[in-house]
């Protein structure tokens, strides 16, 4: 299977959950804590992320992006980091 | 948003377009004006035309589009965005023009200006967001509201003898020769989203081969002013508002796309 | 219509319509109303051809809200109508003013209010001068007395509305509209076009978006903004215009505007013949209103006489300028009707007669 990511831009998120109604793997949750606008915004809760892109495509904020292993690419445990 | 750094080979497949600007919306959240707003700037990315591209924002909720697109844009006096578009598509006319406008805007104070911009077959793209309800102002009736559907002017619901019926506005605009292009979406679903991001690609090419505008109409959501959950909302919407305006083209060109 | 200056015979709406091709404008948007359609149907016979914009809209509203759009986006725009399309427009001048987009309107004011008459009035000089739409703005107003300057107004007017990015009226009425008198056109290219770097044009990758919008929810930015516009208007201030005919050695000065003080230089000729010293002032620009020069000269006359079309509208700007210093008497016809000469003849008479029984009992 393909493995993917999102990384979520947790202070634009609002929480709307249609992320998460969209998710094939059910890979997105709300989070316990709030962001600094007051709304519980969504993270990655399982790593079955294929990287299909349908969170995004539905989030009105353009709160996330995405990422995928390339075809044929080596198994390799994903990081994708922040940078300020 | 910070810089985004994907390692481990993993390659990026979806990230918010450069033609956006950096600042959060203020929409409710679940609110489809933002995937609309993203849409139109991917469009405009892709075509590579963010130096032709002129907008023109509404009065409603949508009225602060002009901060969340990076272009060049004007802001319309309540339902006069057409008018606007008229005026800088007539004086610079191989821009891409494009008007975003609200039902009430549209399709209430502004239905003269929009009858008669389609009439002329003004060569811009009217971009309309219907989800029968005056969102800014806190949830009132507009002329796209549903028979019996409750609104805080409509509070017992909307009263067909007394308030009239729910204006298709859409089905009309079609009817008039000017109109090269009509169609009908949502953004509830990827599969929807996709579909309206193929329609606004084609109305902007259509533009460019002068053809007379280009109407899309964006069946929408409105969790704040239907008082539900953004998910409830696209349901409701998909139950009530669907059957009375169905998703789909009502006037197709018979021109063939490369 | 020949290019180069030459004197014609011309009626003062297609003057004024001939002139703005002159004056390089852009784009014309505008709707049929009475007495000003010769304007929209010159334009439509000559401006095309000569590469302009010209346009019938469905509305008035529509007309400027075009405008709107078409001066937004750098162009030299005009647009014209008569006192009820001229309400209409009220909406779209004020977003205009707040969102500081240059743009010429033109009213050839006919009888109010209401539907009123197709007969020329002054009654839109408060509309004009004032405000008219919702507001703390102000239009540089123009007010031509004859076909030569409903033609010369139309360079000014572009010219002063892109040197302070705002709007600028020419305040005509019916009769200079209708009527023929020779005239001569300033020539083509006269006016060069001025840099827009504000313009909605399409954001280069060069430069920030550009956005006119007259939105600013914040009170204290909204504040910032009328500030501006304030300091705009002050500096506008230095552009006032008038023209003063015989006021050196003047007992009464007459002060009227367009057509009314083309009938009161009649009248001040018939008093000056029965041996009255008449003086007149004619301001130019309503706004900015001359009140500097009647505050001077109210230290040496000894009475004014405002003459209007109206009830008594730029009566309240004369009589703030003579603060009381000088009795300020005024004569006005309303409703289409037009004073005579005789009629601000017989007015002058009368107060020529108090005044000089004032200055028996003082001697």
């Amino acid at each position: 299977m393909i493995r993917g990511t999102v990384l979520i831009a947790q202070e634009v998120c609002k929480g709307c959950e249609l992320c998460i109604a969209v998710c094939p793997q059910e890979c997105l949750g709300l989070s316990e804590h709030l962001n600094i606008r007051g709304y519980r915004y969504v993270r990655l809760i399982q790593e079955t992320c294929t990287g299909c892109i349908n969170c995004a495509l539905v989030c009105p904020d353009s709160a996330i992006t995405v990422f995928r292993e390339p075809k044929g690419a080596a198994k390799k445990t994903v990081v994708v980091q922040s940078t300020p | 948003m910070p810089e985004l750094k994907p390692t481990n080979g993993f390659e990026e497949v979806f990230r918010k377009v450069q033609t956006l600007t950096d600042t959060p919306m203020h929409y409710c959240p679940g609110c489809g004006h933002g995937v609309v707003h993203r849409l139109l700037m991917e469009v405009v990315d892709e075509m590579r035309i963010q130096d032709k591209t002129v907008g023109v924002a509404p009065v409603g909720c949508s009225v602060f589009a002009y901060q969340y697109m990076n272009i060049d844009m004007q802001e319309a006096a309540h339902g006069r965005a057409t008018a606007v578009a008229t005026g800088i598509k007539r004086v610079l006319p191989d821009r891409y023009v494009f008007t975003y406008q609200g039902d009430g805007d549209l399709a209430a104070i502004g239905t003269n200006e929009t009858i008669h911009t389609v009439n002329r077959g003004e060569n811009i793209l009217i971009v309309f967001i219907n989800n029968g309800v005056y969102g800014m102002t806190g949830g009132q009736m507009a002329p796209t509201t549903l028979a019996g559907m409750k609104t805080t002017t409509s509070p017992f619901g909307r009263d067909i003898a007394t308030m009239g019926h729910p204006l298709k506005i859409t089905e009309l605009l079609a009817q008039l020769p000017g109109a090269y292009y009509v169609t009908r979406h949502a953004v509830h679903t990827p599969t929807a989203v996709r579909k309206l991001k193929k329609s606004l690609r084609m109305a902007f090419e259509f533009q460019e081969m002068k053809k007379g505008t280009c109407f899309v109409e964006v069946v929408s959501n409105c969790p704040s002013g239907w008082k539900m959950t953004p998910q409830e909302s696209n349901e409701w919407m998909e139950k009530n508002m669907f059957p009375y305006y169905p998703l789909g083209d009502l006037k197709v060109p018979k021109v063939r796309m490369n | 219509m020949k290019a180069n200056s030459e004197i014609s015979l011309m009626k003062g709406n297609e003057a004024l319509a001939e002139a703005a091709l002159r004056a390089g404008m852009q784009a014309y948007f505008g709707y049929p109303i009475t007495p000003q359609s010769e304007i929209l149907e010159y334009l439509a016979v000559h401006g095309t051809k000569r590469g302009a914009v010209i346009l019938q809209a469905e509305s008035e509203l529509a007309a400027i809200n075009m405008v709107y759009g078409a001066a937004g986006a750098g162009a030299r725009v005009m647009i014209s109508s008569s006192s009820p399309g001229i309400s209409l427009m009220q909406e779209g001048i004020s977003y205009m003013a707040s969102a500081e987009i240059p743009f010429l309107i033109v009213n050839v004011q006919r009888g109010g209010p209401g539907l009123g008459t197709i007969q020329p009035s002054q009654g839109d000089y408060f509309q004009a001068t004032k405000g008219g739409g919702h507001g703390d703005y102000r239009l540089i107003v123009l007010a031509p007395a004859s076909v030569q300057e409903m033609a010369d107004f139309v360079f000014d007017g572009f010219r002063l509305a892109e040197k302070y990015r705002v709007g600028t009226m020419i305040l005509a009425d019916g009769a200079l509209g209708q009527m023929m008198e020779k005239v001569v056109q300033p020539p083509m290219g006269s006016l060069p076009l001025a840099e827009k770097p504000w313009a909605t044009a399409g954001k280069p990758p060069s430069r920030e978006r550009n956005i006119l919008t007259s939105l600013f929810i914040q009170p204290e930015k909204m504040e910032e903004v009328n500030l501006k516009l304030q300091r705009k208007y002050r500096e506008i201030q230095s552009e006032v215009r008038y023209e003063a005919i015989q006021v050196e050695d003047a007992d009464i000065i007459l002060v009227a505007f367009g057509l009314a003080a083309r009938i009161s230089q009649k009248a001040l000729e018939l008093a000056r013949h029965k041996g009255i010293r008449v003086g007149l002032v004619r301001p130019i620009t309503l706004y900015p209103f001359p009140s500097a020069i009647l505050s001077q000269i109210a230290l040496s006359a000894e009475a004014f006489l405002v003459v209007e079309m109206n009830a008594g509208q730029m009566l309240e700007d004369v009589e703030l300028a003579v603060r009381g210093e000088k009795p300020v008497h005024f004569k006005g016809r309303m409703g289409g009707m037009l004073p005579s000469p005789e009629e601000v003849l017989r007015e002058i008479e009368s107060i020529a007669a108090v005044h000089a029984a004032n200055s028996e009992l003082i001697s």
